[in-house]
């Protein structure tokens, strides 16, 4: 049980930082607050900490060891949930609570069906990322799960999405995925990375940078070849088929003129374009935004040290471009130093520029990353008008084209109110950077030409019985 | 029949639950997207397109996995854990009027 706060009322001139999000960045930003004598607040909807690459299962009986469920990274997992233990008595580390709404010194959070508002004075969003996807036909299909979701069912559950998966679209998660699962027992049908083998190729330099990541991405390769594993590039999904669930991929191979369609037997297919950051609660709190072209999405901006545009308002790890864990743990721990320095604390600034320098050196590693692994930009060109973009709304991709056409809609804003897409349960989280390229092509410019879908509260659904304080304030 | 497969971790407590009227076993510590999908092969219908869905992200992003009990109360099924006894209903509908009074939008 997690005791009350002692006071809803910040005291004048006191500190009161609040930390959203317990996974790398969010964990090392509050070690170092601590550390400086603050008992900062930590929110995070999973019931344990450890974030996306290091959660935990849940408690009731799960034996496996930290070897077996992180792999090469048990040893950094180890050392972060280790940190968070010795962390307990010194963070109000609040686990199983969303929050929902973020306004400017306040949020509000639901924890177990019922809604709590707390003040802070600074806060860090380590928000993190999920998976990127873009439609196409057979995607809602029961059997066809992201690659991260397909992790998660094998690491916080102990189960496989299916008995002979497919893997499907690019990122580091599809080859790491496809090995785990392999090792876990079930067939792997093949990976159809969306990637060109020349592109690949030529990126590989860039990723030399970083010689560890690249020799356990390239071990992950060479495993699954010598498993017999078909790994296929410059594939393009086609549908995914199946009467109630999934029963095959068919794929397009990368052959001259659109190359071949092929299909490939399986009861699953994971599915990942990379990541796209979880930016709703810094678009509440007000913070400017950007286009970056390396994420090919609008992402808060910070300087390198995390602040945002909004005093007191820092931005730390995926959740504010994707750079992977590593980097993650470096920025919230950078942030943390930010937030003391602002508020006047005492604060290590040799260990600040020891970690601007560790820093400046993930953007370069970014880059490699994204080339190695490009966002598929000809997508929009290749969906059909009945395909489905929107899976909570059920909007089709013909409907958006349309009001883009008929020039209704030259920002996706509008496309949303006009069309429903990005309205329904997820906020557009699924369906954000299809829209905005489909449109984009419509309107004849580049998705950074057609804004930025906006974030409103709740930033996820809440049950009716708890939207009081909301409801009053939206009618 | 099931969609997931368990391939780790079974040695954990057994929980009895409803599945569609049925009685049916879970683990302690599965989701209820778990226990339902080592049971079965989905959750829930869409509304609009009046096909099965099953869930996508596991991670509370896509909210495809909102779920009803016999009860009629609502629950995101990858995100609540199996309870011993609940009532579960894998056919429901997800009716327009829910949608909007949940997310008030
Ligand atoms: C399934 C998956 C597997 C991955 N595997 C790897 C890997 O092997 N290697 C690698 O380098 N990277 C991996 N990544 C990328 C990963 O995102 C980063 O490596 C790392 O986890 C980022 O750390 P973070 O602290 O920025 O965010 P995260 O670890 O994503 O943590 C963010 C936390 O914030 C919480 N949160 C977000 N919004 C809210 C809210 N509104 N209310 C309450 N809580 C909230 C989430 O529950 C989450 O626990 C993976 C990502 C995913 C999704
Ligand atoms: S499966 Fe996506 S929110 Fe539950």
């Amino acid at each position: 049980m997690t005791a009350p706060f002692q006071s809803s009322v910040i005291q004048p001139g006191a500190i009161q930082p609040v930390i959203v999000g317990a996974g790398p960045a969010g964990v090392r930003a509050a070690e170092r607050l601590v550390a400086a004598g603050l008992r900062p607040l930590m929110i995070d909807e999973a019931a344990r900490g450890g974030g996306q690459i290091y959660r935990q299962p849940p408690d009731g009986g799960f034996t496996r060891s930290k070897a077996a469920l992180y792999g090469f990274e048990a040893a950094k997992a180890d050392a972060l949930h280790r940190t968070l233990d010795g962390l307990r008595d010194r963070v109000d580390h609040r686990p199983r609570t969303l929050v929902w709404n973020c306004e400017e010194s306040a949020l509000d959070l639901l924890c177990d069906g019922r809604t709590e508002t707390v003040p802070f004075t600074h806060l860090i969003l380590a928000t993190g990322a999920t998976d990127r996807v873009l439609p196409f036909p057979g995607w809602t299909l029961p059997g066809v799960f992201t690659l991260g979701g397909s992790q998660v069912a094998l690491k916080f559950q102990g189960c496989t999405v299916g008995k002979r998966v497919a893997f499907l679209g690019t990122g580091p998660l599809l080859y790491l995925v496809a090995y785990q699962y392999l090792k876990a027992g079930v067939e792997v049908a093949g990976v159809f990375d969306t990637t060109p083998l020349p592109v690949q190729a030529r990126a590989l330099s860039g990723m030399l940078r970083d010689p560890v990541t690249l020799a356990k991405g390239l071990w992950y390769v060479g495993w699954l070849r010598a498993h017999g594993v078909p790994i296929h590039n410059g594939a393009r999904p086609v549908r995914v088929e199946g009467d109630g669930r999934v029963s095959a991929l068919v794929w397009r191979d990368a052959g001259q003129a659109g190359g071949r369609e092929m299909r490939v037997d399986c009861d699953a297919v994971a599915y990942g374009l990379g990541l796209r950051s979880e930016t709703q609660l810094a678009d509440l709190a007000g913070c400017r935004f950007r286009f970056d072209a390396m994420d090919r999405a609008w992402l808060p901006e910070r300087d390198a040290a995390g602040r945002s545009s909004v005093a007191g308002v820092y931005v730390a790890g995926d959740g504010g471009g994707v750079a992977g864990a590593d980097a993650a743990e470096l920025a919230g721990e950078r942030a943390a130093l930010a937030l003391l320095e602002d508020a006047g604390l005492p604060f290590d600034a040799g260990r600040a520029t020891a970690l601007d320098r560790r820093l400046s050196r993930v953007a370069a590693f970014r880059r490699a990353l994204s080339a190695a692994f490009p966002f598929p930009a000809d997508w929009a060109d290749s969906i059909a008008d009945d395909t489905m973009i929107c899976r909570c709304e059920g909007v089709a991709a013909g409907t958006l084209r349309a009001v883009a056409v008929n020039s209704q809609a030259r920002e996706i804003n509008r496309a949303k109110a006009l069309t429903r897409l990005g309205m329904g349960r997820c906020q557009g989280r699924m369906c954000a950077a299809a829209a905005t390229e489909l449109l984009a092509r419509a309107l004849g410019t580049g998705p950074d030409g057609v804004g930025r879908l906006r974030a409103q509260p709740p930033i996820k659904p809440l049950p009716v019985s708890a939207t009081p304080r909301f409801e009053a304030a939206a009618s | 029949m099931a969609l997931l497969q368990r391939v780790a971790e079974q040695g954990r407590r057994v929980v009895r639950f409803t599945l569609d009227g049925r009685p049916a076993e879970a683990l302690e510590g599965d989701t209820i997207l778990t226990a339902m999908l080592t049971n079965g092969d989905q959750l829930r219908r869409s509304e609009f397109a009046d096909s099965p869905r099953a869930g996508f992200c596991l991670m509370g992003a896509c909210q495809d996995c909102w779920v009803r009990t016999e009860e009629g109360e609502r629950l995101r099924a990858c995100g609540t854990f199996i309870a011993e006894g609940l009532r579960l209903v894998s056919a429901s509908e997800w009716a327009a009027e829910a949608a909007s009074g949940e997310s008030a939008s």
